[in-house]
């Protein structure tokens, strides 16, 4: 039932990756008021009644109603609160009593538009101030294969993608990412991976996706991306087998390129403890100049400033049903989607002024 | 002409259901039930024929009863009464070699409907996320029933492969759920408080006793028109709950505990024989398993009538109330919703003053 918590945002930041978990076993008692003056009368009267309902609808964040406070008076303040209480409870109500949906690969949707979505916001909106591009190139209907590079040792790009698509695309569509094997066998994780909607990286689960019409994210490169050393950021590893090709052709779902700024930076892989990485099970063990010599504090990512964007869709719906089957064609589709991601980063790279800004 | 139906395993409350709901049926002439020991409930005027599918005698039983249709439902996971683990394996793979033994030499049979489970899918983190009938399990189930199961339909493959003038099909049922289900599933969430293994929230799926039967019955018949009853199919109600889900609805609170004290605890307990709290169960339990059902529903033409969560709530009606039931959780969040529209309604008195 701590899923049903929400943390106020501010206390995120300063936890930096660290977030999901600890922001999950963190007690309720940290929770703050909501920033409205006047709130606090109705927190006496609520002290009895135990330290779960100061939950309030996540997507509300305090700015906004903060300053739309200030011109339109009380009275249309309290209204807010009121309904956001009374929507926060009726959520709490349903959560507590089990009266929601999870799809067949386990995605919450409630849960994640509700409370998830809002715990990596602030990360997405002020920590690494995420900028998209091109975000009208997602399809607005039926499947759709979202092709991105893979960096950061730790996937956070993964979920910054996802909130991009979740939060900018005007069809309100929802990313559905394939992740590697390692997230399903770690116990919370996976538990969180599923929830969020992701799913295991295989061409079955892919084409289910995208034969519901879903919008499915990838990541080809895996761990050689994600866990390559700093000194070869922004360059393309190999798109493994190109499996995700075979995979949009043979549901002649579009591939949208996706190219991702930023997130190279987040943690700076110097070294690779491989004794301790076969140790743990892990395929990498990074050593950042912070990592793992000042503990936890060391994990914090560096506060880099992302760019996001979204390239035009490869079309597949032109190609013979035994395409899928063809190697050749495989391979160009993977280099034609390979090639146009990384000269989108090189482009991006251009135009960036600094890593931090 | 009237069909002569075999049932084995009529002890168990699954089987007794079968035998009464078939009889009804206008195109059955007789039905025979089989098993080891005599039932405890009434078979509503079908014969009963004491025989155990471990013993050749059960050649003889179809030999003389000239049955056309063998429903094997003889493949179960716990003992019937005080049985032991290993008796219960014999009965699965010994009794199900016996059985088809049996039916290869008969004339008669020409249909042959067995009871399997999607355990056969086994249950692990690099599994796809929704199982077909043809995926290949990632992991093979090491041992206990979900072994038994796949060695079954090994047997029930063989049997097909010698036999094609006899229809075969195999039903992988999900976790038979329904108001008096005594399956380990069904005895977990009796359990005041679940444990559950922390970091993991399973999905499951279950399927309503009623739609067992009534799936039963459709293979155990003609194919209806438009439809294909031979084959192997997943049997499973619509959608999934997690288990956080189960024990919310039941109202009874879970401790997760970490995956090695629930192994530990699970072998202390079957070592202890308490219950029987197989490694299998823990792996379901762990990583959950979904099984795809469009080939019931196109080539079967069957649909259940529960979906997953009416099954749960149809079982769920059956137990007695946890420990925070959902019904006074909700009244309590209700309570909590009137005292703060009532504190909100004071704000703006005093902010105007």
């Amino acid at each position: 039932m701590a899923d049903a918590k929400v943390i106020p945002f501010d206390d995120d930041r300063s936890r930096g990756n660290r977030r999901r978990t600890k922001a999950e076993s963190a007690p309720a008692g940290e929770v703050q008021p909501l920033p409205l003056r006047g709130a606090a009368a109705s927190e006496d009267d609520r002290e009895d009644d135990r330290e779960e309902d100061p939950v309030t609808p996540p997507a509300a964040p305090g700015p906004q109603t903060a300053a739309g406070d200030d011109g339109d008076g009380d009275g249309a303040g309290d209204g807010g609160l009121e309904r956001r209480v009374a929507a926060g409870l009726s959520f709490l109500r349903r959560r507590l009593t089990g009266d929601y949906e999870v799809d067949d690969f386990g995605y919450d949707a409630e849960l994640t538009d509700q409370v998830l979505m809002s715990l990596l916001r602030p990360v997405y909106e002020k920590y690494f101030r995420v900028e998209v591009k091109g975000v009208e190139n997602i399809p607005a209907e039926g499947g759709a294969l979202i092709v991105a590079n893979h960096s950061g040792t730790l996937p956070l790009d993964g979920l910054m993608m996802q909130v991009a698509v979740h939060d900018h695309h005007p069809a309100d569509r929802h990313l559905r990412l394939l992740a590697a094997d390692l997230v399903f066998v770690l116990p919370v994780v996976n538990e969180l991976a599923r929830k969020l909607g992701h799913t295991l990286a295989c061409a079955e689960d892919a084409e289910r996706l995208l034969a519901q019409g879903e919008l499915v994210g990838v990541m080809p490169e895996g761990f050689k991306g994600i866990g390559k050393p700093f000194g070869e950021r922004y360059k393309l590893q190999r798109f493994g087998r190109g499996g995700f090709v075979s995979t949009a052709l043979r549901q002649r779902a579009p591939i949208v390129p996706c190219s991702i700024v930023g997130a190279e930076e987040i943690y700076p892989m110097i070294g690779n403890s491989k004794t301790l990485a076969r140790l743990l099970g892990f395929p990498y063990f990074p050593l950042t100049p912070t990592f793992p010599w000042l503990g936890p504090l060391g994990a914090v990512p560096l506060p880099t400033k992302w760019t996001i964007q979204f390239g035009e869709p490869i079309p597949t719906d032109g190609y013979a049903p035994e395409a899928a089957e063809d190697p050749v064609l495989m391979f160009n589709l993977t280099d034609q989607v390979r090639e146009q991601i990384q000269h989108t980063l090189y482009k991006l790279l251009v135009q960036r002024r600094s890593v931090f800004f | 002409m009237g069909k002569v139906v075999l049932v084995t395993g009529v002890a168990r409350h699954l089987g007794g259901r079968f035998v009464r709901r078939v009889q009804r049926d206008p195109d059955v002439e007789r039905v025979v039930g089989v098993d080891a020991v005599a039932p405890e409930h009434h078979l509503g005027g079908a014969d009963f024929v004491q025989a155990d599918i471990r013993q050749s005698a059960i050649g003889r039983v179809l030999a003389e009863t000239r049955a056309d249709t063998v429903v094997h439902l003889d493949v179960t996971g716990t003992p019937l009464g005080s049985g032991s683990r290993t008796s219960v394996k014999e009965t699965n793979v010994i009794g199900t070699m016996q059985l088809l033994g049996a039916c290869q030499k008969s004339p008669t049979v020409r249909r042959l409907v067995v009871k399997s489970s999607t355990n056969v899918y086994g249950s692990a983190p690099r599994d796809p996320a929704v199982c077909t009938e043809t995926t290949a399990p990632k992991s093979l189930p090491s041992g206990g029933f979900a072994k038994d199961a796949v060695e079954v339909e090994g047997y029930v493959r063989g049997f097909a492969r010698r036999r094609p003038d006899v229809s075969v099909t195999v039903l992988r049922f999900a976790n038979i759920l329904g108001p008096a289900a005594d399956t380990p599933l069904a005895s977990y969430f009796a359990l005041p408080v679940l444990p559950t293994v922390f970091g993991y929230d399973p999905r499951l799926q279950f399927v309503h006793e009623d739609d067992v039967i009534e799936v039963l019955r459709v293979c155990a018949h003609e194919p209806r028109r438009g439809t294909l009853n031979s084959g192997t199919f997943n049997i499973a109600g619509d959608g999934v709950l997690l288990l956080s889900q189960c024990s919310r609805r039941l109202g009874r609170p879970t401790v997760p505990l970490l995956l090695p004290a629930v192994t530990w605890a699970g072998s202390l307990v079957r070592t202890l024989g308490m219950t029987d709290f197989s490694p299998e169960q823990i792996r379901l339990l762990t990583h959950g398993r979904v099984v795809d059902t469009t080939q019931m529903r196109e080539t079967l033409g069957f649909t259940p009538t529960y979906s997953t969560a009416g099954a749960f709530a149809d079982f769920a009606r059956g137990r007695d109330a946890g420990l925070l039931p959902p019904e006074a959780l909700a009244g309590a969040v209700d309570r909590i919703a009137e005292l703060s529209l009532r504190g909100s309604g004071h704000l703006p008195t005093q902010s105007a003053n």
